[in-house]
This record gives C-alpha cells, structure tokens and sequence, in this order.
C-alpha cells in the first residue's frame, strides 16, 4: 500500500508547517509490533484524531509524542529537532491522560499549577495564580481551585485534567481518550468546549479515540490506524467520501458492502461479479488488479428506497424500521446481497410514503455513489 | 435492633480480650504504682507518690529508650524507604515476591538466637578482630550503644519496610507520568508526588518500630550487655530480681504515659503534613 502521507497533502512534506512528525517510527513489545514504521507529520494548530480499534497502537503513537516511549527505530520529531532520546520533562508537549492521573494529595489548584511551578527559574506566585484562575474559567470550573480532587465529579475531573495541561500553553495538546469515561450528554459537551478552546488557544491537538463519531466531528484531519500502521488519513469528508479501502469505509461511517471479483470497465469505472452471478458498476479509485476480491461500497444515505421498481433496481423486504428524526433507518434483506442498511431523510420519506417490516420495496443508486474498494 | 445486636457480638471477643487482658492489668499497675515496697520485696496497699519522686533513680534507662528508640526507627525508615522504593518501583515483578519473602525471612528464626548471632559478629572475635587484624587498631562494639542500634536496626528493619512497600506499591505509576508530563524531573517528581503519597506507610511503619521498640529489652539485654539498657530492662529487674513492685509500676505507668504522648503527637502531626485526607489512612 502506498503511504497515505503522500497523496493527502504535498504542503504537509515542508517540515516548516509541522509540529511533529514520525519517520518510520516503530515501536516494539516483543513480538508485538505497536508501531510499524510510521511515517506522518502533524501540522501545526490542526485537529488531528488518531481512530482505529482497540490496540491498534493509538496509545503508543502518543506515547512516543510524549516521551514515554523511545522508538524501536526511527525518528520522532517535535518542531523539527529529533527528540527519541528526549525524556518526557523536557518537552514542551502535555498530556491529557485517559484516566485524568490528577494528583490525589493536592488541591485542584495546585494541581494546574504544577507544571508552572517545575519551571526554572520559578514565575511568580502571582502570576501562577492569575494563570490558574484563567485556566478554571476556560474550562468553566471558576471557584473549584480549593477543592480536594475526591470532592469531583467525573466530568469536573476531567476538565480539572484538561485544564492542567492547557496552563502551560504548550506547542502540542495530547488527549488519550480524554471523554471515554464520560456519559454521552457530559460527552457531547465536553466535546464541542474541546473544539472552541482549541480555535481559541491555537494549540495543535492531537486525539486519541476509537469513537468515530467524535472523530468525525471534531477533527480538522482524522488517521485511521490499523495494527501499528496508518492506514489513510485525511479530513472527515475525506475520508467519508473517498475512503480507500474497505477497512476505512467500515471504519468512517457506516456502509453495505456487496462482495465479488473485479472486472475493469469503461472510463475509469469497475465492475463487480457476486458469487450469485449479479454484476454492479461504481467508481474506482484506488488501482485494483482483475479478478482480485474487492467490495462495493454504497452508503445507506445513497441508496433510495422505492415502492415500485424503477430500472435497475432491486427487490428487498423491509426487516426493520428505525426511527431517528430527521432520518428513518430501514434493514432491508435482498435475496443474493443479504442485509442493507438504507436511510431515508424524513421529505423523501414523505413523498415516497413509509415503509413498514414484511413489505416489499426496491432499493437503487446511482452508480457514480457506488466505491469498488480493495478488500482488506 | 438486629444490626446492634450482631455488632455487639462482633466486638464482643475482642471487647472482652481487651478488658481483660489489657484494660484490667493496667489498672492494677497504676493502683501498685501509688503503693509501697515491702521490705523483703513485694507490694503494701498505700497512696502515695514516693515512686514517682523516686523515677530519677532510673534516669539512665528512660534516656537509653528514649533517644535510641526514636534514632532506631529512624535509622530503620532511612534503610527502609530505599529499599521499600527499589522493591515497589524498580524491581522485576518476576522477582518481586521473591524478594519480599527475603525480607521477611529472618522472622522465620527467634530473634534471641539472631541476637546472638549478633553478639558473634560484634564481639572481641568478630569484627573488632577484622579491623584490627587489617591494622586499623582496636575497637569495641559490643556492649556499646552502636551495638544494640545494629541490633534494633536489623530487627525492626521487615516492619519498616513491609508498610511503605505497600504504600508504594499502591501508588498509581501514571501519576509519575502525569508529572514528567509537566516538566518535573525525576527527584522533583519523587519529592512532589512519590513522598507525600507514601507518607501513610512511613507513619505506619515508624508507629509500629516506635512503639515496640519503646518497651524493647531483649536486644539491650543482648548487645548492651548491661550497660546499654532500657526502660524494659528496668522494668525486668524490679519485677522479677529487685521485686520492687510499686516502683516498677511507677515506672511502667511513666512509660505508657510517654507513649500516649509522643503517639499522639505523631499522629496529628501526620494529619497535619497529609492534608485532611480522606482516601489514606494514617494507620
Ligand atoms: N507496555 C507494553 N508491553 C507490551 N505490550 C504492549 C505495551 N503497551 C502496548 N502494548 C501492545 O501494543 C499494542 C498497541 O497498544 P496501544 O496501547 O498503543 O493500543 P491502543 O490503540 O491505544 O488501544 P486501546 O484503544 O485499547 O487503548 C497492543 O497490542 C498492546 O497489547
Ligand atoms: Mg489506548
């Protein structure tokens, strides 16, 4: 496969605009490979996401930004100056750790003050103090500074958390899984106060997450990992739109893929034969080799649910039906392709009429919405 | 009704054990100590604090407890806590078991026969002839005060450490992280966060070495030979040989007086240094 840090963004190789970067960082525990070779630059101010399932070596990469982990081989660079052998102190990097790790014997503004006050020489109480009162305002806990962390909740820990880090106004903001612990309204929130203070402080962050909704909505550049390796990267549109293989398309949103052996077609376009002997046109993108294993990819957004047959399209009965609001999601099961996902926005809804389960529809696309994606 | 009632017979053992067995010689202790010596030794019932003017007379032996205990257990937390560290923090977990039953091992033989091991080593054949077979003239160690803190030292030395090992252990490593994190280096960290945060299993430990070494008499009976002695030894020698009752119970009395004193001190001390913490017991 060739590396996604090519073809996303020429601009991201002037080592100028990056903050930090991986070249050919690997990372090994024995016989596990964390980190396999990556090679990736993080630009300065983005909002970067590393996403993939559980060990997948999110944490590891992170820990190398950190300081935690010296490279098996490779580089890893902070503001273009090599740091492997750097320890962790003496990085302008900080962390937000996935169980906050708040010291337990001091007050919540002693706890922000910490990294101040290991500066040499020493500011000035004052100051600290002014900074810290800011920092609890940012994350919207003025007052809390006397408290004893135990007299915390969850949420409030956590922005304890975030705000020790943001204190010391460092160059790169690392979040392992900073929102995991937290209730999905609490999450929410805490998610968008995370987006408004990274545009107003400036600061690069760097997430780690295996939720692909926060992901998606937070991030200005998403890298989606796989067994130590990044596997593509680009913005959430990006990546929705053109993911560049299976495992990406499965990842990033949800998606129904119809399996079979490729075939080239006319003017850039595939073709894929089902074991059932059906064949299906859509867009190719990535260079697929004839009669390899690929899979179409169709969102359940693109794919319209009709009650009488239009041309082309295929006869489903409808499983289920959920309703969402502004959308209702149908499960609908083709003889041959097995269950679909299909999504319907509430005005198609309205014009074509609803759907109920044991009813006979037809589901079509337009081909152009269709992705033959490597199978991998 | 139910709830008290099984509390009650929870405690009741232990209650019972207490009042007997601890409540209840005390009581006779301080009622002997207000009394008078019979001539051929013993007890006469009286009311009178001739016992506690006479206390001077066993000065030696309250200022032998009372500088060499509290030096002992210090001596013993200065050794302790390196080891106590290396075993929680930087010893292979592998091994880790292991060592720990190496430290507790000599427990597994009576102290009186490791003290005279002791006496071995520190008498005129031991080390003293080392020394000055390798020409560094002669020296005395047993029956010194140096001797019976070599003695205390090893002694106490599992109690010590066993306490702050645990503290250590339990102390959550990504807190250190968290501080390199933040810029500290490594013996800020361990002055900022890996110190306090033990604190609970040195109070303990030190508690623990403090107390019994404050009633402490075999070791000095040992390795001071009579010239280094406690207020245990004391206390052994009116009871048993002198059979001054009313005095050894003046001086028995004196000397749980100064514990309860120095103890609570300790303790609220230790409160003060750990914050009013909630989640870390002091004891
Ligand atoms: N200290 C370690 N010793 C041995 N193996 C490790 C160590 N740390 C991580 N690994 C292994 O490296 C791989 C990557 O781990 P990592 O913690 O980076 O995963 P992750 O993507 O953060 O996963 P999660 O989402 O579960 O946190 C895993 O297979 C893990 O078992
Ligand atoms: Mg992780």
């Amino acid at each position: 496969m060739q590396s996604p840090f090519n073809e996303i963004d020429p601009g991201a190789r002037d080592s100028n605009s990056l903050i930090a970067e991986f070249r050919e960082a690997t990372k090994r525990y024995g016989d596990v490979l964390a980190a396999d070779a990556l090679s990736f630059g993080i630009r300065r101010g983005e909002f970067l996401s590393f996403l993939g399932p559980s060990g997948c070596g999110k944490t590891t990469a992170l820990r190398m930004l950190a300081g935690f982990e010296v490279p098996t081989s490779g580089i890893v660079l902070l503001d273009g100056q090599r740091v492997n052998e750097v320890p962790a102190y003496r990085r302008p990097v900080n962390m937000v750790f996935q169980h906050y790790a708040l010291f337990p014997h001091l007050s919540v503004a002693e706890n922000i003050a910490y990294g101040l006050l290991q500066r040499r020489p020493r500011p000035d109480r004052a100051d600290v103090a002014r900074k810290v009162d800011r920092a609890l305002e940012m994350v919207r806990l003025p007052g809390f500074g006397p408290r004893r962390i135990w007299e915390m909740s969850g949420g409030q820990q956590q922005r304890v958390a975030l705000a020790r880090a943001i204190v010391n106004e460092p160059k790169l903001l690392l979040l392992d899984e900073p929102l995991a612990a937290l209730d999905r309204k609490l999450r929410r929130e805490m998610q968008i106060e995370l987006q408004t203070l990274q545009r107003q402080l400036g600061i690069t962050f760097v997430l780690v997450t295996h939720d692909q909704e926060e992901a998606l909505s937070m991030s200005d550049r998403i890298c989606i990992m796989r067994g130590g390796k990044i596997v593509q990267s680009g913005s959430p549109n990006a990546l929705y739109d053109e993911p560049i293989s299976r495992y990406v398309a499965d990842f990033v949103g949800k998606s129904n893929f119809i399996e079979g052996v490729f075939s080239h077609g006319p003017d850039g376009t595939g073709r894929i034969l089902t074991p059932s002997g059906q064949l299906f046109e859509g867009r190719v993108s990535q260079p697929l080799a004839p009669n390899a294993k690929a899979s179409l990819s169709i969102r359940p957004e693109q794919i319209e649910l009709t009650h009488v047959s239009r041309g082309g399209a295929e006869q489903v009965t409808v499983i289920n039906r959920i309703f969402l609001g502004e959308h209702t999601e149908y499960l609908v099961r083709h003889a041959a392709l097995g269950d679909l996902l299909v999504l319907v926005a509430r005005q198609a809804e309205a014009s074509e009429g609803g759907f109920a389960p044991g009813d006979t529809a037809f589901i079509g696309w337009a081909k152009s919405t269709a992705l033959i994606l490597v199978q991998d | 009704m139910q709830r008290r009632l099984s509390t009650w017979l929870l405690l009741a053992p232990a209650g019972l054990w207490f009042a007997v067995m601890l409540v209840l010689p005390l009581c006779f202790v301080l009622v002997f100590s207000f009394g008078q010596r019979e001539a051929a030794g013993g007890y006469v019932p009286a009311f009178t604090f001739e016992q506690y003017a006479n206390l001077p007379a066993r000065w030696t032996a309250f200022r032998n407890t009372l500088t060499l205990a509290p030096l002992g257990t210090i001596l013993s937390l200065l050794i302790a806590y390196p080891l106590a560290y290396f075993l929680a923090m930087r010893a292979d977990p592998k091994w880790r078991t292991m060592l720990l039953i190496l430290v507790i091992v000599p427990f597994w033989t009576s102290i009186l026969i490791r003290s005279y091991a002791w006496i071995f080593i520190l008498g005129g054949q031991g080390l003293p002839a080392l020394v000055d077979w390798l020409g560094f003239g002669s020296i005395r160690l047993i029956n010194t005060p140096f001797a019976v803190l070599t003695g205390i030292v090893y002694g106490y030395l599992p109690l010590m450490v066993l306490p702050v090992y645990v503290s250590l252990e339990r102390l959550d490593k990504r807190l250190l992280e968290a501080s390199a994190d933040l810029g500290a280096p490594p013996l800020q960290s361990f002055l900022q966060i890996t110190l306090p945060l033990s604190l609970p299993g040195v109070a303990t430990g030190c508690m623990l070495v403090f107390i019994l070494l404050m009633g402490e008499f075999l070791i000095p009976a040992m390795l001071g030979g009579g010239k280094v002695f406690f207020i245990g030894n004391a206390l052994v020698d009116l009871f048993l040989q002198s059979r001054n009752w009313a005095f050894g119970a003046a001086v028995a009395v004196t000397l749980v007086a100064i514990m309860l004193v120095t103890v609570t001190l300790y303790m609220s001390l230790m409160r003060r240094l750990g914050g009013a913490r909630e989640d870390v017991s002091l004891m």
